[in-house]
């Protein structure tokens, strides 16, 4: 299967089964239409007749002869073997959990897919002996990974700081003796943010998220306190100071669009201009009866904004600047692992999230969907059939997804969202496919342009065939 | 990385490759770094 498309005056052909990525042009490009699953060493003749008019015959011969070599190279409709694969990591150890500390929150924003804080469940704190709890489940039940996830999210976590403080500590002191590596995240709203947990999150978390929508009058829209002010001013100098502080250490600026924000390239434009440069800005989950939710006749406004995006993200590097769009984000060489890519986000299996109450469930975002609590911390349930069911939902039993182009890259998507908006965990959201597909292909056209202008600037390279962007 | 007159390819090719050797499950959940609402799993660091 290969993917053909044509962005920002790139010809672009991706072979999905091998990974490989050519950029043609126009010639091959046209012959390329002519090319299938069991192309024959000979160009066909309907091929040299039909597009005769536009091309040399010799040229015609020429380009396919070269497709041909990528062909019998297996890198153009490379054939899809992976499926044996499907069932390769249904018994995974768990060894990612998102802990929800806070069932409450500060923000009162209006699209907030926790219910504004605390999931339809009501308000409430979690305790450290549940945490703790929390920390001993992924121990025991991590098997022999040694790197293991914890998210501190909520609600607003930084609501129940002591207890943060108090698990990362917990953790800390069990680690070595059972050969984990603890690496803590935290997704935060800022507003309780001062200087002591600035220097615990950038001593203690290995990745901080850090919620801002952009600019002032954007952000300040949807993302209010109980009493309907806008957050922007109170967040923007304490994100400011943490990550001044924080050296190199991974961090995300990370806002939602809706609606309202369709032109979110001036929210990226804005979040540089603050200081930062670890950004993303993802459309907003919501019902799409509601009025900011992004919708399919949406869709051709959100096209063209990605697409505005990544010009200027070319642009900006071209200038020296530097700016980092995560959804944009994509290596070539050195991705995830093809048995990474069949399942994706790992959820109900290598993933799940526990509620203050100790309930267990596939991910922060199934949290409160009774039907979907896999267990509870305290009465020592966990419910290892769906935990199969999860792990047994990868990229060919999905139908959607099992002859889709961009299967090895989203992964069959978001379970969570299946389910919320199609019903199923195993039937793809169709927004979100399309979506994610248009930042795929943005993303490609990025490495185009910038291997591209590699070469225009690596005139003194000896390397003739070099594309790497160091030259 | 490989160009000829009328193609470029940008990368090694090598997803084949990693079937073979990949599976370690030691790679961050892609839901731990910046997303938390929507997939892309593509953008995850290899732990290898």
């Amino acid at each position: 299967m290969i993917h053909k498309y044509q962005l920002n005056g790139y010809n672009i052909c991706l072979d999905v089964h091998s990974g490989a990525v050519h950029v043609l042009d126009d010639i091959a490009y046209d012959v390329l239409d002519y090319c299938s699953e069991d192309m024959q060493e000979k160009a066909p003749e309907k091929m040299l007749t039909e597009l005769s008019e536009k091309y040399d015959r010799e040229e015609l011969e020429e380009t396919y002869e070269a497709l041909y070599e990528l062909y019998t190279a297996g890198q153009l409709f490379s054939k899809d073997d992976y499926e044996q694969f499907a069932d390769l990591m249904t018994k995974a150890p768990i060894k990612s959990m998102c802990i929800n500390v806070s069932h409450d929150c500060n923000l009162r924003c209006e699209y907030c897919f926790a219910a504004k804080g605390d999931f339809g469940q009501g308000r409430c704190l979690m305790s450290l002996d549940t945490a703790k709890k929390a920390i001993d489940f992924i121990i025991a039940n991590s098997g022999t990974r040694h790197n293991l996830e914890v998210d501190f999210f909520g609600g607003e976590p930084l609501m129940n700081f002591e207890v943060v403080k108090q698990t990362v500590e917990y953790a800390r002191s069990i680690e070595k003796q059972h050969n984990k590596n603890f690496r803590f995240t935290i997704t935060t709203n800022g507003l309780l943010l001062d200087d002591e947990k600035i220097d615990f999150i950038n001593r203690e978390m290995h990745n901080v998220v850090l919620s801002l929508d952009g600019r002032k009058e954007v952000n300040d829209k949807l993302r209010v306190t109980p009493n309907g002010k806008g957050c922007y001013d109170i967040i923007v100098p304490k994100y400011q100071k943490l990550v001044s502080k924080r050296g190199d250490k991974d961090y995300y600026i990370r806002g939602t669009f809706t609606t309202f924000s369709k032109d979110f390239t001036a929210d990226v434009m804005h979040m540089k201009e603050l200081g930062f440069e670890q950004l993303s800005i993802e459309p907003v989950v919501s019902d799409p009866k509601l009025d900011y939710s992004i919708k399919e006749n949406d869709l051709p406004t959100v096209f063209k904004e990605y697409e505005r995006l990544a010009k200027t993200l070319i642009e900006m590097r071209k200038k020296g600047e530097f700016f980092n769009f995560f959804h944009f984000m994509i290596d070539l060489d050195q991705g995830p692992c093809a048995i990474k890519r069949l399942r994706g986000c790992g959820c109900g299996n290598e993933y799940v999230a526990v509620t203050p109450q100790g309930d267990i469930y596939p991910c922060h975002q199934f949290v409160g969907e009774e039907q979907w609590k896999m267990g509870n911390l305290n009465d020592g349930t966990f419910n290892q059939d769906m935990k199969l069911r999860f792990a047994k939902a990868n990229v060919y039993s999905k139908s959607n997804c099992r002859n889709c182009w961009a299967k090895f890259y989203c992964s069959g998507g978001c379970n969570a969202n299946n389910f919320q908006y199609e019903g199923d965990i195993l039937k793809s959201h169709k927004v979100g496919c399309e979506l994610e597909k248009k930042r795929l292909e943005c993303a490609i056209m990025i490495k185009a342009a910038l291997a591209d202008y590699n070469t225009e600037q690596s005139t003194d390279c000896d390397s003739g065939d070099c594309f790497a962007e160091c030259c | 990385m490989k160009a000829t007159k009328h193609i470029k390819t940008l990368n090694n090719a090598n997803l084949k490759d990693s079937a073979a050797k990949g599976g370690c499950g030691e790679c961050q959940a892609s839901c731990q770094s910046a997303c938390k609402t929507s997939c892309t799993v593509a953008n995850q660091k290899c732990e290898k």
